[in-house]
């Protein structure tokens, strides 16, 4: 697209805190002066996380992750945090701004009035700033096997797993998970009950149990189906609120209490019955 | 570099404050005290029935006190407002797949609605108010 709008190219500053380098243009029209109050913790100094206030100037139509990003390569190169793709794909660069679960690379400057608190994602321990450890989330993805376990295994020249689109539509919009974590730090119970499976995980659980060519449903109730599994989720439906990606994880988990209840009904009140 | 990741505890007892989403979500729960108040108020009711008129005669008058109209006014409201988060969610805990596309979420929570009159009728006409 040749004479696209006229756009002032955000500030670059490598992920990993390397190189960095400022292509903002300062007197451009639409610029403002943008106030942040961003959370700081040192664990090798520190013992409690303390607000830093920063001015920055930004252009109209950047977002907080450039603002950020222009933090760390025009005033403080030692402000630590995550982030990829720039683009909400990758699900790295999660941050609640101001109380609420964002992907700062899609919470649009022009959306917020007043200085902007940014903070680490919530319910998860804090590692530095605002990059906080994801190991538990990890480990929960891995319990609930999100990955096909055929039905039957065939051997690779009798052909491809075929699916109709209908079948294919039926998971679709839980495959499309980034794993963001955004709904963790809005789930209340997760916070309250850090052993509950959580919203992404038990989605994926979903994501593959309905899918026609899975057949590994049964060893994931094993995980899904218990206290730490659905049954945790009380339905406040944050996840759903907060999800960047569409996915409405609470609707995964009430669909799956429905077909897990059917599955303990089968099993203790029909004579016979084997779930 | 070892690890010294910094855990912030979640507040136990004040932690739906935190957000208005919260706060919506312990309304709707707060609103199953009344209905489950009200499930007592029947069976209290059927009790006085099968002990004879004379008490069913005070239940009736009990019935009839200010304090009591004031609670029945408010579990209709609380049970009217929990029915409809309840029939909301139905879309979500229930969708309907045609070939490939979803059959739209208001059309369930609506049909749902459209039933929960219809059974209210119903139940209205047999107890003789029409
Ligand atoms: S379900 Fe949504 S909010 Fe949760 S991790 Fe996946 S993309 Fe992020
Ligand atoms: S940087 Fe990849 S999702 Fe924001």
């Amino acid at each position: 697209m040749s004479n696209s709008l006229p756009r002032s190219q955000p500030p670059l500053a490598a992920p990993n805190g390397g190189a960095v380098a400022s292509l903002g243009r300062p007197g451009g029209n639409n610029e403002r002066l943008v106030q942040l109050e961003v959370l700081r913790y040192n664990p090798d100094t520190d013992t409690e996380a303390h607000f830093q206030h920063y001015e920055v100037m930004c252009q109209e139509e950047w977002v907080v992750l450039d603002a950020l990003n222009k933090i760390k390569a025009d005033i403080d190169p030692t402000l630590n945090y995550r982030w990829s793709c720039h683009m909400a794909v990758c699900g790295s660069c999660g941050m609640m701004i101001n109380g609420e679960p964002k992907l700062s690379c899609h919470a649009f400057l022009r959306s917020y009035e007043g200085v902007i608190r940014v903070e680490p994602l919530t319910h998860f321990p804090v590692e530095r700033d605002l990059v906080t450890a994801p190991d538990d989330f990890m480990e929960k993805l891995k319990r609930v096997k999100p990955y096909l376990i055929p039905k039957e295994t065939k051997a690779v020249s009798e052909g491809e797993y075929k699916q109709t689109p209908a079948q294919l539509m039926k998971f679709r919009q839980y495959s499309m998970c980034i794993n963001c974590m955004l709904c963790y730090a809005a789930c209340p119970e997760y916070g309250l009950t850090p052993s509950f499976i959580g919203p992404a995980a038990l989605t994926l659980a979903h994501r593959y149990n309905i899918d026609s060519r899975d057949g590994g449903r049964k060893e994931r109730q094993e995980v899904v189906a218990t206290h730490e599994g659905v049954w945790e989720c009380t339905f406040v439906g944050a996840c759903s609120e907060v999800c960047p990606a569409h996915v409405d994880p609470a609707s995964a988990l009430q669909q799956m209490k429905i077909t897990s209840s059917i599955d303990w009904i089968v099993e203790h009140l029909i004579p016979g019955g084997k779930s | 570099m070892s690890r010294k990741p910094l855990v912030r505890e979640v507040p136990p007892t004040t932690w739906y404050f935190r957000h208005p989403r919260y706060l919506r979500y312990m309304s709707r729960e707060v609103t199953s005290i009344f209905v489950g108040a009200y499930c007592v108020l029947l069976v209290v009711g059927l009790q006085s029935l099968s002990s004879g008129e004379a008490a069913w005669e005070d239940f009736l008058m009990a019935l009839r006190s200010p304090a009591s109209i004031a609670f029945q006014f408010l579990a209709l409201i609380a049970t009217v407002y929990h029915a409809a988060t309840w029939f909301n969610a139905t879309q979500k805990a229930m969708p309907l797949q045609i070939g490939e596309d979803f059959v739209a979420g208001n059309i369930i929570s609506g049909a749902h609605y459209v039933a929960w009159a219809v059974l209210s009728v119903g139940v209205l006409i047999i107890a003789g108010v029409f």
